[in-house]
């Protein structure tokens, strides 16, 4: 039920989410950016200009939504990884678990917090990709659609590792094993085209490349898979985890004893 | 009137099968001032844990100002303000910014939380560390810090688990002090303790807990009625020989050291006479002050040795 009681909280969650990521910004907003900075002068200038053309643009113009996408990824889903898990951890998460907040307003303002950083992190790297390409803009509404969808899916993913998670390093095995991985190959820096047939099918069992793709879409037209398919993909992963976190807390795993 | 705390039939077992509580019933009225006293690991910390929703029961009831935690959970909560047993706010955020979040999980809007939260740093002593980080805090303020946490939403019922441990006493006189004016107020007080004297000081009612048993639940002039042993220790001249008394319960400890059960109805002086019949000289004496143990011989007739495995002070 949305009350006004549950607004306030909401606000609350969200305001102590975007006020921790910005009060470490050194942690969380600048490592990003150096590292896309690196991507960027590396695979775009310095072997991007040998690479030459991939589908149909320069190779920097190329990766740049795929990166982009890459960062929003990382952070949104590290932000809440680790906030909900350091709550759990130092057990101020009790102070929600003790007042009249419902689990969607909790699901909601960790997710929101790490739609923020994801988002921010986002516009800090379009920022910085600006000083080495003309950013052009071919669907506004794609880009936004796909940045807030798919934020909205690793916060969600993020927040169910945390639930799960018994100590520090558990936070870091999904990123590093599964995360990681499935980005490189989700098509931030080749057009899945290019790839033998075997794995263009494999490709596409990757969520990743569906939400690189529309993003691309977004800035340049074009796109290896179809926007609906896309669209249909974020819808579903949404709400299979939206779902999944609220059993979780719902049942309390890994909160109450 | 309503009951602030109707708990029935309550049953709690950890994952792993070791049965915390086994079946309690207790009732706390409105504007009550009460204590759950028990020695370490009976279950006190479990209950509260059910009643606030940290701790999932596993049978039982147990509603808040009539609002049962099964139907209507939040209904519930938003009466309770917790004060836990352990620290478990964000050691990185400042006081202010604990408090005004935790108004904020209650509804409370943040220009109101603003003042309030002033205020009770203000009362609690805390003022001048309002931008601090909670972890540059003392023990005793971090425990402070807590209290005002829980008052931020303006309970009705504030529930405080073991308050006072590893607190100084001149600090825990003011704790004590500021938890009567609260409860004068007309807030409902609950508190947890395992020191009787604490107890004795606060409460009215008083419910004793022991290996997940209310063993009993009175009020604490009838209680204090029924303590009518207490223990002496004798210090007598080195080297005296073991004395026999009539009537009493003594134990020898060594040959200086006696120790004699005198109930309510019997006098000191016939320990005397008895003793210097025997030619024992004795150089000092005073109260062995463990009534808490004493009270637990009475209640549970569990005998000297299990009452001193379990109340660990
Ligand atoms: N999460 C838990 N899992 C298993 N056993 C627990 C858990 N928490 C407490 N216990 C056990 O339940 C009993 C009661 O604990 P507790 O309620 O904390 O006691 P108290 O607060 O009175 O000291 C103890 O024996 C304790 O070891
Ligand atoms: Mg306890």
């Amino acid at each position: 039920m949305v009350t006004s009681r549950n607004i306030i909280a909401l606000k609350s969650i969200l305001h102590k989410e975007i006020h921790r990521f910005m009060r470490i910004w050194v942690q969380t907003l600048v490592p990003p950016a150096i590292t896309i900075s690196l991507y960027f002068v590396i695979f775009g200038s310095l072997i991007g200009s040998r690479i030459g053309e991939m589908g149909g643009f320069d190779y920097m113009s190329f990766i740049v939504p795929g990166l982009i996408m890459m960062s929003v990824i990382t952070n949104s889903y590290s932000n809440v990884a680790s906030s909900f898990f350091s709550a759990k951890w130092q057990r101020n998460v009790e102070e929600m678990l003790v007042a009249p907040v419902p689990n969607w307003v909790i699901v909601a303002g960790y997710v929101g917090g790490g739609m923020a950083r994801g988002i921010l992190v986002g516009s800090i790297v379009t920022i910085v990709a600006m000083f080495f390409v003309d950013i052009q803009i071919h669907n506004i509404w794609v880009i936004i659609a796909t940045v807030a969808l798919t934020s909205a899916t690793f916060a969600l993913g993020g927040l169910i590792n945390a639930i799960f998670a018994g100590s520090f390093d558990d936070i870091s095995i999904i990123p590093t094993f599964i995360l990681t991985p499935l980005t490189y190959l989700g098509g931030v820096f080749y057009s899945i085209s290019l790839l033998p047939e075997f794995w263009q099918g494999v490709s596409q069992i990757n969520p990743i490349v569906y939400m690189v793709n529309a993003f691309r879409y977004g800035f340049l037209g074009i796109s290896d898979v179809s926007l609906v398919m896309s669209f249909s993909v974020l819808g579903v992963f949404i709400v299979s985890l939206y779902t999944v976190a609220m059993v979780l807390i719902t049942k309390g795993i890994g909160l109450r004893s | 009137m309503q009951s602030a705390l109707k708990i029935s039939a309550l049953e709690k077992t950890y994952k792993g099968g070791f049965q915390a509580l086994k079946g309690i019933d207790l009732t706390v009225k409105q504007g009550d001032f009460f204590a759950l006293l028990g020695p370490n690991g009976a279950g006190k910390s479990t209950t509260i844990g059910v009643i606030t929703s940290l701790v999932n029961k596993t049978a039982g009831q147990v509603s808040v100002f009539g609002y049962d935690i099964d139907n209507e959970l939040e209904a519930a909560k938003s009466y309770i303000g917790l004060v836990p047993q352990e620290f478990n706010f964000n050691q990185f955020e400042p006081l202010m910014k604990i408090l005004i979040n935790q108004a904020g999980y209650y509804g409370v809007e943040r220009s109101v939380a603003v003042e309030r939260a002033e205020k009770y740093l203000k009362q609690l002593d805390l003022w001048d560390k309002k931008d601090s980080a909670a972890r540059m805090l003392s023990g005793g303020m971090k425990r402070r810090l807590m209290i005002a946490r829980a008052l931020m939403h303006e309970p009705k019922m504030l529930i405080l688990d073991e308050p006072t441990a590893g607190v100084d006493i001149e600090l825990r006189r003011s704790m004590w002090d500021f938890l009567r004016e609260l409860n004068q107020q007309g807030i409902t007080i609950i508190l947890t303790t395992h020191y009787l004297e604490e107890a004795e000081m606060l409460c009215r009612n008083i419910a004793i807990i022991d290996s997940g048993i209310i063993v009993e639940n009175t009020d604490m002039k009838s209680l204090l009625a029924k303590l009518d042993i207490e223990t002496f220790v004798f210090d007598l001249k080195p080297n005296s020989k073991p004395a026999q008394l009539k009537e009493f319960c003594c134990r020898v400890i060594d040959d200086h050291t006696l120790e004699v059960d005198v109930k309510k109805s019997q006098t000191i002086n016939q320990v005397f006479t008895q003793l210097s019949e025997q030619d024992i000289d004795v150089l000092s004496m005073r109260n062995k002050s463990n009534r808490l143990e004493e009270l637990f011989v009475s209640l549970v007739g569990s005998g000297q040795e299990s009452a001193d495995s379990k109340v660990q002070e």
